[in-house]
């Protein structure tokens, strides 16, 4: 990179116009454009691997050394040690994207950086950028509205759910968990379906708990009607199993008073100390008492137990849970009809919540692997995901694979609009984009067929981690489906021998497709604005 | 264009072959490193601590020697996670599923070195998986029906399971040792009930199990050695000194006088909650934590006998098996539920002196009391043990068994041979894959014998063939004392069916974790200041 060119005045004195120019390298005008798009290639260049069916898992090792394996566009990006900031904004795209939609990381990635590619002989024909940019925008609305009129429709209701189940399995088809395909798209299914709100087609996530063990095996992995927490009863001789509890769910820790306020107690007569001891032992009671006289048969807390505290409670037989997480303490709230209580004054009888059962479970061998499930909770469909599998790392991708499948789920109970996957539609916009190019009279025309062209990327990238002949597969398919007119024909990863998408049941969600080449297409207008590229002078 | 960097300084990114070959090596440099304590000829390994030369750990034990390797390479690191893992899950077989796995992987990478694709391999790997897996409970026997034969086969598993340790010279007696402790907890079986009581002195065979429950603690002083129908208070409650915990509680006095007061406040608060424990009418108090002196003396005038320090484990084992509830508080008229027991006694092993409870009311206690040469082989011995416990609990679970000796990994090998050789397309080559890497867990316990492992092994290969008709009932397997081929149905090498497959399923699921990577992307290690 160049320095910054010094600037003289008319006596040959050296001008200062930025501090520490001299330690300062700046780059402009096309070069910095170039730059910025090698960069974010450069980025694609390693997610690429990652897409499809096919695609292939990276390792990732964190600062501290930690494994894990992944095959998520998301995790991957935001994993990287990345330092240019070109590159980091495409993993804030696909990050983005994973908040939005939660299906597609990898497919956003790579439809931004084969856009970018695809501008590098446009800005060389001497198409300003901006021209490029807005051409880019049109292309990108143009296809939305396309895709629109060649998406379909899956019909469900909340008595058969069984067709979402296709797409779920289209998108665990690329993950590690794609052994248990079907098992785990009826997970992702059966839990989406049973916490949705029909009525609003809204699905609220915090209701799908997902809590994992490492241990047995995949297949071992289960719904649980109910939540479950990752803590045990706090005392030994509690009893581990409750039916019709009462639960009060507190904020309030039994221990010792401790006000906010700085204070000090000073003890200078006998009298006083007693007083005081006196007043401790009263107080663990107290608590205690107001617990029992509200007829709880279970206490929840978010804080610690003194042990004087917790053998009062288990003499009083209410069994009780300690040191549970704030989300989890809400979750119960929302679940049993309970309300988070946060004194013990405040203890009664209709703030408590209700379940069916409650009980403790042990896992594997060592005794201290408690878990604590509680089922038939009345008010919210509250559902946990039980991950079980070999080793931490798979439980992990596990977690990830299964979020995925449950966003799609959730995206087509709003919007159950589909595209075909495959490549299919990306390949059936490309022919249209392309025939809309040559009917614009502009620069725009050529700036539309590079936008068709960086669309085959996905197709093409699909093709290659499958294994095939990527550019006789691409034409052939695009051959087909403009002889044939259908656009549903995409590349045959799994080589069924057959690439009619519709047939095979690969399925993407219209919402992710359309924010997938949106956001993409965003990200790489906003590359194209910047032409100047300044690199601070680093701290001597 | 010269290449941009995009990643921070420190941070690498390794691809394709690179990333396949450090997964690889990684995964076979483990595989090579537990490998040579597998099976009854297997040798055990010193682990030293780079900062305290004196601190060393003598094992066979696969989990332990693995929880101590400082590895920096991302597939050796979920080949250590798979060995815990299974330990905590089955606790035993920790060596064999990282064996299994790195052979697994050894047979993909020549795979892979024929340009096969790492998807096809896991396809077949899976295929494979699942033939074996079934041929697993096709071939498990369940005698269950029998109670003898059920007997005899926590026997044999206990005996297969400790004949890889340290204890293999007496593999009878700590079998039986084992069996024992299980079979007195019962159905409900949690084998951390069962306590461990290392003392060095004697040799490994005068080890037994007790009875009764033992606790490593002395009673007070000048307090009886022996009670007899003793009622027992456990407690988890401060015996030093009562403080008050009330936050910002401070005493802030003006003269001496009020000191003294004070001081004897507390000393009455003490004395008091003593007298609330005594008229509890217990005659042994048990607390988790210290006694001081001036309790223990009361208790002492109250012909109390005082235990301190007994720890959370020490408190909950006694409570369970007592009878006992966990007193923290104390108050008048209270009523406790006092533990029972039939004699406490203060008994000597080797030089030192622990507390004996007998006669207990409930079942499930049962301590094992370790003695031998030194305290390396001592704790050697308790993992051992605890292995072998371990996998007993879960034959309870599951009373299904399968031959050892190499012989289920034959019978299993040969099931996905005869699915490969039917099969069409490149996944044939990875199912004869799968197949051989099962053939070298028998071929790893020959040349840890010292035995021609081609020679053997192709010998019980031969053997499995000739009766392929009966597949899955051919009990042939390896005899590694006399280095040759031998039925296990009377040797008595059984093992667990939970310990085989859930080796099976985690080396498949790991296996196919490393095999689907083909980037490793690392971060810039967190900078660590000078300390």
């Amino acid at each position: 990179m160049a320095k910054v060119p010094m600037l003289i005045d008319e006596t040959g004195q050296p001008y200062i116009i930025l501090q520490d120019q001299q330690n300062e390298q700046r780059i402009s005008g096309i070069d910095a454009l170039k730059n910025n798009i090698y960069a974010a290639m450069a980025v694609g260049g390693t997610i690429r691997t990652s897409y499809g069916p096919k695609g292939m898992d990276k390792a990732l090792v964190s600062r501290d050394g930690d494994v894990s394996v992944t095959n998520d566009g998301r995790t991957i990006l935001e994993s990287m040690d990345i330092a240019n900031q070109i590159a980091r904004l495409i993993v804030e795209l696909s990050i983005a994207h994973d908040d939005e939609v939660g299906d597609g990381t990898t497919g956003v990635a790579i439809l931004a950086c084969a856009l970018c590619e695809h501008c590098l002989p446009l800005l060389s024909k001497g198409i300003h950028p901006i021209r490029i940019a807005e051409g880019f925008e049109k292309a990108a609305s143009a296809v939305c509205s396309y895709i629109e009129t060649i998406a379909d429709k899956i019909e469900f209701s909340q008595g058969d759910v069984s067709p979402l189940l296709v797409p779920a399995r289209s998108c665990i088809s690329s993950k590690i968990i794609n052994r248990q395909s079907d098992q785990m798209a009826k997970i992702a299914v059966d839990a989406v379906t049973s916490v949705c709100d029909w009525e609003r087609r809204d699905v609220q996530f915090d209701h799908i708990k997902i809590e994992s063990k490492a241990g047995g095996r995949l297949e071992d992995t289960e719904l649980i009607q109910g939540l479950l927490i990752d803590k045990g009863i706090s005392h030994i001789q509690m009893s581990k199993k409750i039916e019709k509890a009462k639960i009060a769910i507190l904020t309030c820790p039994f221990e010792a008073p401790k006000p906010k306020t700085k204070y000090e107690i000073n003890i200078d007569t006998t009298e006083k100390y007693e007083k005081l001891a006196q007043e401790e032992k009263e107080y663990y009671r107290r608590m205690v008492d107001l617990c029992k006289a509200s007829g709880a048969n279970l206490i929840i807390c978010q804080w610690g137990f003194d042990d004087e505290a917790n053998y009062l409670l288990m003499k009083n037989e209410l069994p009780a849970i300690r040191w549970v997480g704030g989300p989890d303490i809400e979750l119960i709230a929302m679940a049993t009809g309970g309300k988070i209580i946060p004194r013990f004054e405040d203890i009664t009888p209709e703030k408590l919540g209700t379940a069916e059962l409650v009980r403790e479970i042990t896992i594997g061998n060592s005794g201290d692997q408690c878990m604590t499930c509680i089922e038939g909770c009345p008010y919210t469909k509250a559902v946990t995901i039980f991950l079980r599998g070999g080793n931490k790392m798979i439980i992990e991708e596990a977690k990830r694979s299964i979020h995925d499948a449950v966003c799609v789920v959730r995206n087509l109970i709003k919007d159950n609009r589909i595209v075909y996957g495959g490549g299919a539609v990306e390949l059936a916009s490309s022919i249209h984009i392309n025939e809309l190019a040559d009917t614009i009279a502009t620069q725009d025309q050529y700036i539309f067929r590079a936008y068709a062209e960086a669309m085959e990327a996905i197709p093409v990238c699909l093709a290659e981690n499958s294994g095939l002949d990527a550019m006789s597969e691409i034409e052939k398919i695009k051959v087909q489906q403009v002889t044939t007119k259908n656009p549903f024909l995409g590349i045959d990863c799994m080589e069924l021998g057959e690439s009619d998408m519709k047939k095979n049941g690969v399925y993407e969600t219209l919402v992710g497709k359309k924010a997938q080449i949106s956001l993409a297409t965003q990200v790489v207008r906003m590359i194209l604005k910047i032409d100047d590229l300044i690199k601070e002078g680093g701290e001597q | 264009m010269s290449v941009i960097p995009i990643l921070n300084e420190g941070a690498s990114e390794e691809r394709q072959e690179n990333a396949r070959m450090s997964n690889f090596v990684g995964a076979i440099a483990i595989k090579d490193l537990v490998k040579t304590t597998l099976g009854p000829k297997g040798m055990d390994k010193i682990m030293q601590s780079t900062t305290n030369t004196n601190d060393v750990t003598i094992t066979n034990d696969g989990a332990t020697i693995l929880k101590n390797v400082a590895a920096d390479n991302a597939a050796a690191k979920i080949l250590i996670n798979v060995s815990m893992t299974q330990d905590s899950e089955v606790g035993d077989g920790t060596t064999s599923v990282v064996v299994f796995t790195g052979e697994l992987l050894a047979e993909a990478e020549k795979l892979i070195n024929k340009n096969i694709h790492p998807q096809t391999i896991i396809m077949g790997y899976r295929k494979a998986q699942k033939v074996a897996i079934e041929t697993l409970q096709k071939c498990a026997r369940d005698n269950s029906h029998e109670q003898s034969k059920l007997m005899d086969d926590l026997m044999n598993i206990a005996k297969t399971t400790l004949s890889s340790k340290i204890l293999s010279q007496d593999k009878d007696h700590f079998a039986k040792i084992a069996v024992d402790a299980i079979l007195r907890q019962g159905k409900d079986v949690n084998v951390d009930r069962i306590s461990f009581i290392k003392k060095v002195g004697g040799t490994l065979t005068d080890s037994y199990l007790d009875e009764g429950y033992i606790l490593s603690k002395s009673m007070g002083v000048g307090q009886p050695r022996r009670i007899e129908n003793a009622r027992i208070m456990i407690a988890n409650t401060a015996m030093d000194a009562d403080k008050v915990k009330i936050y910002g509680a401070k005493v802030k006095t003006s003269n001496m006088q009020n000191v003294i007061d004070l001081e004897k406040a507390e000393k009455d608060r003490m004395a008091r909650k003593v007298e609330l424990i005594c008229d509890s009418k217990c005659n042994v108090f048990i607390n988790r934590l210290l006694i001081y002196n001036y309790p223990e003396q009361l208790f002492t005038q109250k012909g109390v006998v005082s235990i301190e320090h007994a720890e959370f484990d020490g408190i909950e084992h006694l409570a369970a098996i007592t009878g006992a509830e966990i007193v923290s508080e104390f108050r008048e008229g209270a009523d406790y539920r006092l533990g029972t027991c039939k004699l406490i006694e203060e008994v000597i092993i080797g030089e030192d002196r622990v507390i004996r409870f007998s006669g207990l009311p409930k079942a499930g206690a049962s301590t094992i009391v370790l003695r031998g040469a030194n305290q390396h082989v001592l704790d050697e011995a308790e993992r051992s043990l605890h292995d072998a416990l371990c996998v007993l609990q879960q034959a309870i679970r599951d009373h299904r068994v399968v031959y050892g000796g190499g012989c289920t990994e034959m019978i299993m090998a040969q099931a996905v041979d005869d699915v490969a050789n039917l099969t069409q397309g490149k996944q044939q080559l990875a199912m004869l894959g799968f197949s051989t890497a099962l053939r070298q867990m028998p071929t790893h316990l020959c040349d840890n014998a010292g035995l021609d492992s081609h020679e053997v092994v192709s010998k019980l290969r031969a053997a499995h063939f000739a009766e392929k008709e009966k597949l899955g009932e051919c009990p042939l397997g390896l005899n590694l004392e006399k280095g040759e081929v031998g039925s296990m149905e009377k040797l008595g090498i059984v093992e667990s069916i939970s310990v085989k497959n859930a080796m099976i399923n985690s080396a498949c699921e790991a296996t196919e974790l490393i095999l689907r990577v083909d980037t490793i992307l690392t971060s810039a290690p967190r900078q660590r200041r000078e300390e």
